[in-house]
């Protein structure tokens, strides 16, 4: 923090202008007559908060900013200072150990990260210094030093690759550990200083540090011998980051730009931002409720207290009179001194532990997930993945999921499927089918209609050969000789036709995108193999076995806004082509109009099919144009601000006037029990949004093929195509299409109580929706009617079952979640994704879920739980969070009720002690009773507890449905729980006071005290909400017994040994021996044993009536669903219950 | 930061405890198993009840306040001098055989010693007998720590200070002849109270461990001069005194001081007679509206008379069997509910 504040001082110059200056090797520049050192920070990374000097204040300064440890703090000190009832022990003790415990996990995270940053900063590096190679440690590196790096090395900071052992100055790295890409990517040297890097006398320019790893830019001047400087543009491509690293390449040179933690990677460990759960909401709201409590006790008995000592003969009796100090302090002073101290007396209302259980529940609990087997996935050999444990109970509570499509409803496994070349259709047959698949004229191009020519054919296989960023998987051994191997490989295999092509699909293809690999494959079965890329030429092995060579000259890569991407490459003969490939909608506006028609209707008869669809297109570019097109990139390319902008405006003017050449389909097929996923969350009453950036047909196929359409859902269209009514302007049609599926959907439904008794017998509807629709709905804010609108919109999608939102730019999804999330009582909601264009609405939603699928790991990086496959979504939700959620919320009500219940009997006793603020309870007894008496049991209650086995949860989805809205923690179990503690207060006091109408209890008619008395109801409060809470369980594991019974016993024995021994650091032995008495008392079992039955025979009757009703009706569904197959052992038990219970009511009646 | 596990590591354990599997009893409270235990609960309640009520029932307790409030009250005129040990006595006349082992109480009420700053104003180092504690008493004593001319008191504080310091004496008359009844003052404390938590210092004489401290203000006499005739009786060790620093529980309590000895006529308890109590009257209760009593009382295994407890069992237990009954009726109606 210090660090990077100075570093702002420091290098407050450099911030002011937008790019920095590195000197390469520290050489000054012929250019700048006086070379100024600038002064960047070093690369020593701190990931650490702490230090050994600060480590104590700061700890506890941000440990009691927490509010909660900072109102215990507040008591404790009161009680340092006032003279209250109780010894600061009692709340510093709890205190001083939550604090402690948190303060030595924290410095031990903290100790792992000093010995990683440790191990960071002091690995050995070679920098190249004046032509020599010097050992150094990493911390050391400034900006400016020439590193080199060997292969397998991770980059120490963020470099400038100048030189690479490669020939073709590149170099390959995997960014494994930053996004978790395994890919190899390819890096760029830049042009011009591969040769001589010792001698290279340059600047490098480029933009101040930016966490976003996929953005640089920056430019190089390279000065030589009294020549103009030559600029070189500098792009991502030539960025190493650190972190990342170095494959296959034996080794590189570059220059450092960013270090330390001005590095992308150590920008981009800035936390995620905090999400709360609901149930932490609750959790403060029924404080504040337990706050004015306290508050409101504290005043009574500080009031009654000055009422009754305003009694004749009551402030001061001869007996006990007060102190010289008493008697000078100001009244007034003392009525508040007084207030304090029955705040401190009562303070245990709200207890430290609590917070600690609840942390420790979440954190122990999370690890049930990671650890479930079922979410195992063999094939990527990972589980689940927990990147946050303060979201296990909102996954109980889930009322929307949105869901993106490619990767997470289908698996991204893309398989083409047919092509569509000028109109004609070719759809590829499986190879072993046919024999020599690879020929032209009885090949697998099974014509339906007719065939295109053979040129448009070759030409239209060239482009998918090309227009793609697909590299060739190199295997372990490498150079040039396995590249020939490969294509004699290839040659010979080509001899015997049947064995060619599951040996061919084998070639490795890596791509960002699976649809590339898709493309590249289907044109291998089409007789156009791509051969990779070497120095910027790309080989292709053509039908005809020769290898055509096309020089890349430039890739205009692929954006989601543009849609689409292109390449420029020139052909042997000399001829430059643009091939470009991209989505219908943003190919078709940009190809001659004529071309259009026939294609169009293949692509959305495959769209509707369900495939993903892309447009192929070409262009010639004469050398003049070429020439423009070059000159307006490498412009664009230098330029060091709004790069993107400037590139963008370049790629649309080059993109225009295309021919369209054909269309291609590529299958991806639904996940696993992607279809039974979603039926079971809509069963639980979750609605189900689909936001994907796909075409509309393709995504509706999908929802169908996924069940969330079904055959009788009405299907309500909101898209372009329904806006184009003829006569009408569209705000018109949009207006009129919003009222009337309103109308619709909202009005004529049935009132909610009763579509969800029939649920599946009304009328479903279905809502489409298109991105540009969606943003004419949102942005209409020059419309009068905007609130109607986004109102409208909003009742219309929650009264469907299910919705689509196709077109979808990443933005806009996170517009719908957040839409969704602010609107009327606030559902929550889950997003899940795989992909980089799900990360904002992971972020947005409550809960975010990574699916580790196949585009990098961003979206896993980004969210609160991360899932291998779509499926597990069932599990995580109907299973996990319904437990969880019931987990945590019991442990919250019964955390309240049981310090209710605790501190309520100290309250009534102040009336029956003149208000004089002395404590029920020993002191000792205080102190443990939330720590050791009473914590274990709900821990291992809210660990372990299934009150529904997880079979019966997954079976019936519906089950979910009963812990919607935050059931167990509204008001009306909260006042549930409240009374329940009030009542129990209320017994345990007033019980033992009867008793103590006579205070001689005991056989040899000694009488028992005031600790005697605390003692007999702290028993009974002790027994009584353990018991509770073992009335509570139903699911009884070892550990719960073990924790149930061992706390009572650990009660009984603690009560004996502390009674036991004179303890000379006590002032008082209050409790010395009364527990011994008390247990030789039979009158104390006696009154122990009703009092705590009588506490419990509601909370029995409860149970027992509630029954017919639970149990029973769940018995009857799986009887239903499990149509006689495996029962339960409950159900099978049942019938026997029944029967007892029959011969029972023969007995008694 | 990004895992590094080698592949097979990643495998989540196939265990029980992992899986949350762990073999689990899963009790249901249905009515095969509430409604018996309910009726049986609630009989042996009823049992218990019923016993507990007769055993209450049986203990006879004689009460007697001698305050002297009212102008007709034998100790009247004790209650509105100030003379130290102010005579007065009451009488009682026993129709039958009060049974003994008989426990002779006395009672206060509206008297606070369960106030907090009563309740803490004592040194238990003190009275444990560690000597350093006697010249400097724990500031928790103040304002009963030094007197006047600061000299520290032993024993401090004013739970000490406030010692109940009424005496009695039991005299019953048969035929005109009055016979004192044997009273016997040993045991009355707790035991660990007077064998451990309690100590004088191991002085001897004890009275010279007290040298340069005074008594409490309000004793008549010093510590170590509680019990003239018994040596082992004084102190901190005596057993009034330690009575009286058990603090009662509510503002209403009795407190034991005596036990008729079971001895000679007195074999079987109080027999029949008139009985005279003589009070030395000297603990004003008046000026907080205070009252005083004495009670006589015999115990059972439960203790004294507690009608509470016997009425609390009967009434769960009557409860109980009535729930029973009703829960009897409400599965009877949704026995079967799809047959309705």
């Amino acid at each position: 923090m210090l660090r990077r504040r100075l570093n702002r001082w420091f290098g407050g110059e450099d911030r002011r202008v937008d790019s920095r200056t590195i000197y390469v090797g520290h050489r000054p520049c012929p250019a700048n007559e006086v070379f100024i050192p600038p002064k960047f920070c070093d690369n020593r990374i701190v990931s650490s908060k702490y230090t050994v000097w600060n480590f104590l204040p700061k700890n506890l300064f941000e440990q009691f900013r927490r509010i909660a440890n900072f109102y215990f703090l507040i008591i404790f000190l009161v009680q340092v200072i006032v003279d209250t009832p109780t010894s600061p022990v009692t709340s510093g003790l709890p205190l001083f150990f939550v604090i402690t415990v948190t303060a030595i996990k924290q410095g031990y995270e903290d100790w792992l990260r000093h010995k990683a940053d440790n191990e960071v900063n002091k690995y050995r590096v070679t920098v190249l210094e004046d032509g020599r190679r010097i050992q150094k440690e990493s911390e050391k590196i400034k900006v400016g030093d020439v590193l080199e790096v060997d292969e397998d090395e991770t980059f120490p900071c963020d470099l400038i690759l100048l030189q690479s052992s490669r020939d073709d100055g590149t170099c390959f790295v995997t960014t494994a550990s930053l996004d978790g890409e395994s890919n190899h990517k390819t890096h760029y040297t830049v042009p011009d200083t591969e040769r001589d890097v010792e001698s290279l006398n340059a600047t490098i320019e480029c933009e101040q540090p930016q966490p976003d790893l996929y953005k640089f830019v920056g430019r190089m001047h390279i000065y030589k011998n009294n020549e103009e400087p030559t600029l070189r543009s500098l792009g991502p491509e030539n960025l190493l980051l650190k972190g990342a690293t170095l494959k296959n390449t034996q080794s590189i040179c570059g220059v450092a730009v960013y270090t330390g933690m001005e590095t992308k990677m150590a920008l981009n460990y800035q936390g995620k931002s905090q999400k709360r759960s609901v149930v932490e909401k609750s959790i403060n709201a029924f404080l504040l409720v337990y706050l004015c409590i306290l508050v409101s006790k504290a005043l009574v008995c500080t009031t009654l207290k000055y009422v009754w000592q305003s009694k004749p003969g009551q402030d001061e009796p001869w007996y006990n009179e007060k102190t010289l100090k008493e008697k000078e302090t100001n009244r007034y002073l003392n009525m508040f001194t007084d207030f304090l101290s029955f705040m401190v007396l009562f303070n245990f209302i709200i207890p430290v532990s609590m917070y600690v259980t609840v942390e420790m529940q979440k954190f122990l609990g999370s690890f049930f997930i990671s650890w479930d087997k079922d979410f195992f996935d063999s094939e990527i050999e990972e589980g689940a993945l927990v990147n946050t444990s303060d979201l296990n109970e909102e996954l109980g509570q889930v009322e929307y999921v949105f869901t993106d499509k490619t990767g997470t409803l289908t698996q991204n496994n893309m398989e083409f499927i047919e092509c569509c070349i000028d109109g004609h259709q070719y759809k590829y047959r499986d190879a072993s089918s046919e024999v020599d698949g690879f020929c032209v004229t009885d090949g697998p191009m099974n014509t339906v209609q007719q065939k295109a020519g053979r040129e448009r054919e070759e030409l239209f296989l060239r482009a998918l050969c090309l227009c793609h960023t697909v590299q060739v998987k190199e295997s372990t051994e490498q150079g040039q000789g396995q590249e020939d191997g490969r294509i004699d490989q290839v040659d010979g295999l080509m001899v015997d036709g049947q064995v060619v092509p599951p040996l061919q699909e084998q070639r490795g293809f890596i791509a960002s995108s699976p649809d590339e690999i898709a493309l590249v494959q289907g044109a291998m079965r089409y007789g156009f193999t791509f051969l990779g890329l070497e120095s910027k030429t790309m080989k292709i092995l053509n039908r005809t076995n020769d290898v055509e060579m096309y020089e890349l000259l430039h890739v205009l890569n692929f954006d989601p806004v543009r849609r689409r991407m292109s390449v420029i490459v020139r052909s042997i003969s000399g001829e430059t082509l643009l091939f470009c490939k991209g989505a219908d909608s943003s190919i078709f506006p940009r190809v001659k109009q004529e071309e259009v028609e026939k294609i169009r209707m293949h692509v959305e008869r495959n769209a509707t099919d369900g495939y993903r669809t892309l447009c192929v297109a070409y262009k010639h570019l004469t050398p003049e144009e070429y020439d423009q097109v070059d000159s307006g990139l490498r412009e664009a390319r230098l330029a060091l601000q709004d790069r993107e902008e400037k590139l963008m405006a370049v790629y649309n003017q080059v993109e225009t006037g295309m021919n369209l050449i054909g269309a291609t389909a590529v299958e991806d097929r639904l996940q696993e029990e992607a279809a039974e996923t979603m039926e079971a969350l809509q069963g639980a009453g979750i609605k189900v949004w689909v936001l994907t950036g796909d075409k509309m047909e393709t995504a509706k196929s999908t929802c169908y093929a996924c069940r969330l359409f079904k055959r009788n859902t009405e299907l309500l269209e909101l898209t372009v195509r329904t806006l184009e009514y003829p006569g009408k302007r569209r705000e018109d049609r949009l207006h009129d299409l919003l009222l009337e599926y309103h109308k619709k959907t909202v009005q004529d439904a049935p009132p909610a109580k009763t579509r969800v008794a029939r649920n599946w017998s009304s009328q479903d509807f279905g809502f489409i929706v298109d991105g540009a629709t969606l943003s004419m709905v949102l942005n209409s804010s020059s419309e009068n009617n905007l609130h109607d609108y986004k109102d409208l919109f909003l009742q219309i999608c929650q009264n469907c079952t299910s919705v689509l939102c196709c077109r979808m730019a990443p933005l806009q999804k996170a517009q719908i979640v957040k839409m969704v999330k602010n609107s009327k009582g606030s559902p929550i909601t889950l997003s899940v994704g795989d992909g980089a264009n799900d990360v904002s609405m992971i972020l947005e939603a409550h809960v975010g879920i990574g699916i580790k699928g196949k585009e990098g790991r961003q979206a896993v990086r980004n969210s609160d739980y991360a899932i291998p496959k779509l499926k597990h979504l069932k599990k995580l939700l109907l299973a996990h969070g319904h437990l969880y959620y019931v987990r945590i919320a019991h442990l919250v009500q019964y955390f309240f009720y049981k310090n209710l219940c605790f501190i309520l009997p100290q309250f009534l006793y102040q009336f029956f002690c003149g208000c004089s603020q002395q404590p029920l309870y020993d002191a000792a007894y205080l102190t443990m009773y939330n720590i050791c008496f009473t914590s274990m049991p709900i821990l291992a209650y809210s660990l372990f507890e299934q009150h529904i086995s997880i079979e019966m949860l997954l079976e019936n989805a519906t089950l979910y449905r009963q812990i919607g809205k935050n059931a167990m923690l509204r008001w009306g179990p909260f006042l549930y729980w409240t009374l329940l503690g009030v009542f129990h207060g209320l017994v345990f006091f007033f019980g033992v006071w009867f008793l103590f109408s006579n205070p001689a209890l005991q056989d040899n008619g000694q009488a028992f005290g005031n600790w005697s008395y605390g003692t007999i109801v702290f028993t009974i409060l002790v027994f009584t909400v353990t018991l509770k809470l073992a009335l509570d369980t139903r699911h009884w594991t070892w550990i719960n017994h073990f924790v149930i019974w061992g706390s009572l016993a650990f009660y009984v024995f603690f009560s004996f040994f502390w009674g036991g021994v004179i303890w000379p650091f006590l002032r008082q032995q209050r409790l010395y021996f009364v527990f011994a008495n008390m247990l030789s008392s039979v009158s104390a079992w006696l009154v122990i044993i009703v009092l705590i039955l009588l506490s419990l025979l509601p909370e029995i009757l409860y149970v027992v009536l509630r029954k017919p009703r639970g149990p029973y009706a769940r018995q009857k569904k799986l009887v239903q669903s499990s149509a006689g197959g495996i029962q339960s052992p409950r159900s099978s038990a049942r019938p026997l219950l029944m029967r007892t219970f029959s011969d029972e009511s023969s007995t008694v009646s | 930061m990004v895992k590094q596990e080698s592949e097979s590591a990643n495998r989540p354990d196939n265990t029980a405890f992992t899986q949350q599997r762990l073999p689990a009893w899963q009790p249901i409270l249905s009515a095969g198993i509430v409604i018996p235990g309910f009726v049986l609960i609630g009989l042996a309640f009823i049992g218990i009840g019923v016993a507990l009520l007769v055993t209450s029932r049986s203990i006879q307790v004689l009460e007697l306040d001698y305050t002297g409030d009212g102008n007709g009250s034998p100790c009247s005129s004790c209650s509105q001098s100030t003379t130290v040990n102010c005579k007065c006595s009451l009488n009682f006349t026993l129709d039958t055989l009060f049974q003994g082992p008989v426990f002779f109480y006395y009672g206060l009420s509206n008297y606070f010693q369960n106030y907090r700053r009563y309740g803490a104003s004592k040194d238990d180092n003190q009275l444990y007998g560690d000597l350093s504690y006697f010249t400097s008493p724990s500031s928790s004593c103040s304002p009963y720590d030094y007197d006047g001319s600061k000299n520290p008191i032993v024993p401090c504080g004013s739970i000490a200070n406030s010692m109940f310091n009424d005496t009695f004496t039991l005299t019953r008359t048969v035929s005109g002849k009055t016979d004192s009844v044997p009273l016997d003052g040993k045991g009355i404390a707790w035991w660990t109270d007077y064998n451990v938590k309690y100590r004088n210092p191991s002085v001897t004489p004890l009275k010279n461990a007290f040298n340069g401290t005074v008594k409490p203000i309000d004793w008549a006499k010093p510590a170590y001069e509680l019990d003239t005739s018994d040596a082992s009786n004084n102190g901190f060790v005596n057993q009034d005194f330690l009575v009286w620093m058990r603090r009662a529980a509510l503002p209403n309590f009795r407190k034991l001081y005596r036990r008729i000895d079971a001895s000679g006529d007195y074999q079987n308890g109080l027999p029949a007679g008139n009985y005279t109590i003589d009070i030395t009257y000297n603990y004003p209760v008046r000026v907080f509206n205070g009252a005083k009593k004495v009670v006589f009382s015999n115990v059972s295994w439960m203790g004294g008379k507690n009608e509470f407890l016997g009425i609390a069992y009967l009434v769960i237990g009557s409860l109980c069997v009535v729930m029973s009954v009703v829960m009897l009726i409400v599965y009877a109606k949704f026995k079967f509910p799809d047959e309705e």
